[in-house]
């Protein structure tokens, strides 16, 4: 079975530890997570883990067993690529001055369809949202005019199916 | 009415119907132990020698008896002694709820004294932890605690309790746990599952079935004999479902795995049905996974549906409590004998006792006596009705290999994480849940040593549990190993012994020690009728191998004979 990109989805009760028991999976695994995030999801106390990471599909599968046994994990999916709508989020932090000495400063944002955050008299910030693959491109186009600060956050995704966990969690309601 | 949070402990435990604890004092847990002395006469505390103990103890107490086994320790080293025990009842499904003291809150990640972060280290081994830190929590922590570690498939939990936690005071109230949202212990059974099971099972010409503990577990003792019978179908046990069928059932046919039976291991190869019952397909079990019964539709009964397909792709997986899927089974199943098949099994065996089990049970070499006839010997003073504990390596596989069993729960080892000590603790456990037993432990000259001052708690506790060590003053299995697979190189293997009998004595306890084959039959007649506690030294050859032997890595019928 070849290596492929998988979206893991958790949905869970917020509790402290849970996050180390969740990764504690991956490392007993030795597999590595590639971009984790933790936020709040559609239904009320209950958080939302996408993470991301590089295997096969039995180890995936593997893995949201191991993962949606734990006592406070509701429910677990897995995607893949196909299957969601992903994106990630870059800010980009650039001196000021450049953005009026360099004109071509502006298109890149324009084209990339970024948005300037802040603008302030020593630096501005560019947030760009989107693929991995459109951020680098925003990211090596304006690396030649110098970036101040980089930063990208973890994948975040919604599935392109219905994933029904209010009415799971309103079957167990207690 | 306010009471401690200390008091609460107790107060839950007893709640659950506790009245046995294992464990061991220490700074941050004594406002509890001050509680358990006001409560002695509710609530018996034995205390161990080493932490590590009170877990093997409470472990062996709740594979005895189906209750959940208890042990309380103090932070740090406390805590931390407790993890081997942990790791193991995770391992082999046992419920234990294990209670640690911890540094007062305001102290929590300022490296206090004995502050050790036990819930992380505990959450790789745990089915669940959680940290108190306010009193008020501890009702229903500790209810959660007994719920998760005895419901589903079952496994040990973990609650660290800080000390303003056990001094505070709050309005007690106790409720037990019924239902957590986010955890489904028992999947709902599905009759179209069990009918699918049904149409495969009475179909097939050559079935095969497989058993582990989760039949011990899931008190489903009686309806897998009600199966096996009703379909003729053989069955093979895991080491830990060894016991949950009688031994000399006409349709056991055996131990499987590494050191198994040779018909149940090669004719897993052959048969065109395997059905899985309450097993995880351990890699002890299946070896190669690439040529493991790839030839059969594969059944699994299972009640944790992270097991399926984990390890062997099935055909039909029948998820739920097992005990209530084989009710629903068996009125589909049609009678049948399978005697054809069944003769294969027993000609199987009979290979197998020409080239290996005549010889181990009446050696005729002289070369000392031997593990296997040591068990023999056993059997025929117990009569199948004792609880064996065995502990780790050679001498289990010659218990589980050669112990007669008449009932279930008999068989206590440690099966997946082989804990090394595990035995004499896990005696005293099952002796103290079954006093109405004989418990006999059979542990090796290695494993003795590593959890060797429980003698102490027997001593002290005058628990009369008969231990049983088979001494060939080696760590036989490894010394195996290199014999066969490193060439003779015995690093590290050999131990000089000091003297057994002497130690036990030291401890008051009725001690002999044997090194002749004609010498063991009284001896263990004087141990078995013994009231007290008896330690038994065997000295067993020293070179001995166990066989048959499915090489780590290697395909199940590929077992060796020699």
């Amino acid at each position: 079975m070849e290596n492929r990109t998988f979206t893991i989805s958790v949905y869970s009760e917020n509790n402290v530890g849970l996050l180390n028991r969740i990764s504690g999976i991956f490392l007993k695994r030795h597999i590595n997570i590639l971009s984790l995030n933790v936020s709040e999801s559609e239904i009320d106390n209950v958080s939302r883990f996408i993470i991301v990471v590089e295997t096969t599909e039995k180890w995936v599968k593997n893995i949201v067993g191991q993962i949606e046994k734990q006592i406070e994990v509701i429910k677990a999916f897995y995607h893949t690529d196909e299957e969601t709508i992903y994106l990630e989020n870059a800010l980009f932090k650039i001196q000021s001055n450049l953005l009026f000495d360099e004109k071509q400063i502006q298109n890149i944002i324009k084209e990339s369809q970024s948005t300037i955050v802040t603008v302030s008299r020593d630096f501005f910030v560019i947030s760009k949202s989107g693929r991995r693959s459109e951020i680098e491109e925003v990211h090596a186009k304006l690396k030649p005019y110098g970036i101040m600060q980089f930063v990208r956050s973890g994948r975040i995704s919604v599935s392109k199916e219905k994933m029904e966990v209010s009415t799971l969690l309103e079957e167990l309601k207690l | 009415m306010k009471i401690s949070g200390a008091e609460a402990v107790i107060r839950c435990l007893l709640e659950e119907g506790v009245d046995l604890v294992y464990g061991y004092p220490g700074g941050a847990i004594m406002p509890v132990y001050d509680e358990l002395y006001k409560f002695k006469d509710q609530l018996h505390h034995v205390l161990v020698r080493h932490e590590q103990g009170a877990t093997h103890a409470a472990q062996g107490y709740a594979r005895a008896t189906g209750k959940v086994g208890i042990a309380i320790a103090t932070s740090g080293p406390g805590a931390t002694n407790l993890v081997t025990g942990i790791a193991d009842a995770q391992i082999d499904s046992t419920p234990m709820v294990c209670i640690t003291g911890q540094v007062g809150k305001h102290l929590l990640g300022s490296d206090a004294f004995q502050e050790t972060d036990i819930i992380g280290i505990s959450t790789p081994v745990t089915k669940w932890n959680y940290q108190v830190t306010e009193a008020s929590e501890i009702p229903e922590i500790i209810a959660k605690a007994f719920y998760i570690a005895k419901s589903g498939r079952p496994g040990p939990v973990l609650i660290d309790i800080t000390k303003n936690a056990q001094f505070d005071e709050f309005e007690f109230s106790y409720k037990k746990c019924t239902g957590i949202r986010s955890y489904t212990p028992v999947p709902k059974l599905k009759l179209d599952k069990v009918a699918e099971a049904a149409e495969l099972i009475n179909k097939a010409k050559k079935p095969f079935i497989v058993f582990g503990q989760g039949i011990i577990l899931g008190q489903a003792e009686e309806q897998l004999k009600a199966l096996i019978e009703k379909s003729g179908i053989p069955a093979g046990w895991t080491i830990l479902g060894l016991s949950a069928l009688p031994t000399d059932h006409p349709l056991n046919v055996g131990m499987l795995g590494m050191h198994g039976n040779y018909g149940p291991n090669l004719l897993t190869n052959e048969c065109d049905v395997l059905i899985a019952l309450g097993m995880r397909f351990d890699d002890r079990v299946t070896g190669n996974l690439a040529t493991y019964a790839k030839q059969a539709k594969v059944i699994h009964f299972d009640i944790d549906p992270a097991e399926i397909d984990k390890n062997v792709k099935t055909e039909v997986a029948v998820l739920g409590d097992v005990r209530e899927a084989l009710d629903a089974l068996l009125p589909l199943i049609e009678d049948n004998k399978h005697e054809a098949w069944h003769n294969i099994f027993k000609e199987k065996y009979q290979i197998e006792f020409d080239s290996v089990i005549k010889e181990e049970l009446n050696p005729t070499n002289n070369k000392g006596v031997s593990m296997g006839e040591a068990m023999e010997m056993i059997n025929k003073h117990s009569k199948g009705d004792a609880i064996i504990v065995s502990d780790v390596g050679q001498h289990q596989m010659f218990a589980c290999r050669y112990a007669k069993f008449n009932t279930t729960k008999s068989n206590v080892t440690s099966g997946g994480l082989g804990t090394m000590g595990f035995a004499l603790p896990a005696a005293i456990g099952a002796k103290m849940g079954r006093p109405d037993r004989e418990v006999v432990a059979i542990i090796g000259d290695g494993g003795f040593q590593m959890t060797i001052q429980e003698l102490g708690t027997i001593f002290q506790t005058k628990v009369p549990v008969k231990i049983v060590v088979l001494n060939n003053e080696f760590l036989g299995m490894v010394r195996q190993w290199q014999e066969l697979f490193f060439d003779n190189r015995y690093a590290s293997t050999e131990m000089i012994n000091p003297n057994f009998v002497a130690i036990a004595e030291g401890y008051y306890i009725k001690a002999k020690k044997v090194t002749k084959r004609e010498d063991l039959d009284a001896a263990v007649a004087e141990m078995m009728a013994s009231k007290d506690a008896y330690f038994l030294e065997v000295m067993v050859e020293k070179e001995n191998n166990v066989f048959p032997m499915i090489p780590t890595g290697a395909c199940v019928s590929d077992i060796r004979l020699s």
